[in-house]
């Protein structure tokens, strides 16, 4: 798992900032109150958790600017925008002057960054976790192998994050939202999200 | 033709595949066999529209270096004409049955993914960061379509003539997918756009193999259509695109 960057203090915490900035909020505090914005499709889950807050930092050129960077998950995600407005509007609740967004696209968003904690809320909420890890699909042209990029077809079936049996069948590549897969348990008859291993 | 204006037609073609896909797509929705792929249909369009977003997002941008005033995202999804969208020829079929938008879209994401993954190479940053990231989604819609291209194929006697045709009426659209243009061997010799003569093969091992899979036949070599990338379309496109823009163009600077 890649851990999100830690953010850069600017002067240590506690030490008096430098004139001009006296009201600036703390970077390390920033951090904490962005981190809490959850995902409106998965509100159990955070920024942080998701992988997406890739760093919270003033700009170089404009001390009362903070930028914000985030790596989006699907191209297509309606969420997206609310999360932008929802960091914005934490950042400028917080005391931030003003706030810049930047996205980040590469390395593109892998749900290797999804933290432990993360994955125990989505299974405690009933949606599966993304088994294991996996790493971006080779950059090759030579054939399309789709074992491995699938849940579909990857070797161990997801464990239903009910009953925990992994006697479980896969319906549809595409469950509620673009981020996960729709399963079924075979021992328990309940049907589940899987948020797919991207 | 300046390095500009030419990197701003092939970033046309990037993005208006996905739009125009993304757009037939949509018209699934409430119509979708089962509500499953209902879904399925619409989150495959939900990827290729936000990916057509940042292609045509990044044209803007190089527009505005060769003309006085680039266009948005928007202005381009919406206020150009027919001829002047850059999109495959495939990707404006219409929806037909639901073996037809199959075969569409298998046929399509086998060569998307290949595509994608050749352009994260590219030695423009900006196009391999949209590649890469938009190969991971190709990779899962190449992995449904085929799954259920064996489904149709290999299922009921019905079902099977059904993807057939499908297959056969379609198939003429496939060859302009691997004939670069002066433009796009410009742009190749650069190093910025991806070989498309180089995916012919791959594309054809994976085809062959899935229809293997579903005992289906892949047609003998045939006359290929061509004119998508000079804006020579079939006559689906303006039907497609009254609807896609009557909004904005009978409410000019409509907000939400």
């Amino acid at each position: 798992m890649i851990a999100a960057p830690a953010p850069r203090e600017l002067h240590a915490p506690g030490v008096a900032a430098p004139s001009g900035f006296a009201s600036r909020p703390a970077l390390g505090a920033l951090w904490e109150i962005i981190a809490d914005v959850p995902d409106p499709e998965i509100p159990v889950v955070s920024v942080v958790e998701l992988g997406i807050l890739r760093g919270v930092e003033w700009d170089p050129t404009d001390a009362s600017t903070l930028v914000v960077t985030v790596t989006p998950t699907y191209s297509g995600c309606p969420a997206t925008d609310v999360i932008m407005a929802s960091i914005r509007a934490a950042a400028i609740g917080a005391g931030v002057a003003r706030v810049r967004i930047e996205t980040r696209l590469f390395p593109a968003w892998t749900t290797d960054w999804m933290t432990s904690e993360g994955r125990r809320k989505l299974r405690d909420y009933g949606i599966a976790p993304p088994d294991g890890t996996r790493s971006n699909p080779p950059s090759t042209t030579t054939a399309i192998d789709v074992a491995g990029i699938s849940p579909l077809r990857r070797g161990v079936p997801v464990a239903c994050p009910r009953c925990g049996s992994r006697q479980t069948q896969l319906l549809s590549q595409f469950g509620s939202t673009a981020c996960k897969a729709h399963w079924r348990c075979l021992a328990c008859l309940e049907p589940f999200d899987y948020f797919k291993p991207h | 033709m300046t390095r500009d204006e030419q990197l701003f037609d092939y970033l046309l073609r990037l993005g208006d595949s996905p739009l125009i896909l993304a757009q037939r797509l949509g018209e699934w929705v409430g119509h979708g066999p089962v509500l499953e792929e209902d879904i399925a249909q619409a989150n495959v369009g939900l990827d290729l529209l936000g990916q057509a977003r940042m292609w045509l997002s990044y044209a803007g941008e190089v527009e505005v270096r060769f003309r006085s005033a680039g266009r948005d995202e928007d202005q381009l999804a919406f206020l150009r004409d027919a001829g002047d969208f850059r999109n495959l020829l495939l990707a404006e079929q219409p929806n037909g049955n639901f073996a037809d938008t199959t075969a569409r879209q298998f046929l399509f994401d086998a060569w998307h993914l290949l595509l994608l993954r050749a352009l994260a190479g590219s030695g423009d940053a900006r196009i391999a960061g949209i590649a890469a990231k938009s190969a991971k989604e190709a990779a899962y819609h190449v992995e449904r379509s085929g799954d259920w291209v064996i489904r149709l194929g290999d299922g009921t006697d019905e079902s099977h003539a059904k993807i057939q045709t499908a297959i056969d009426d379609l198939w003429m659209y496939t060859g302009e997918m691997f004939a670069p243009d002066p433009i796009e061997l410009a742009l190749i010799e650069a190093g910025i756009a991806a070989d498309v003569r180089e995916l012919a093969t791959p594309w054809r091992q994976h085809v062959d193999a899935v229809f293997g899979a579903a005992t289906l036949k892949a047609p003998e070599a045939m006359f290929m259509q061509q004119g998508g990338k000079r804006g020579a379309h079939t006559e689906h496109l303006g039907h497609l695109l009254a609807e896609m823009q009557v909004l904005p163009r009978a409410h000019a600077g409509a907000r939400w």
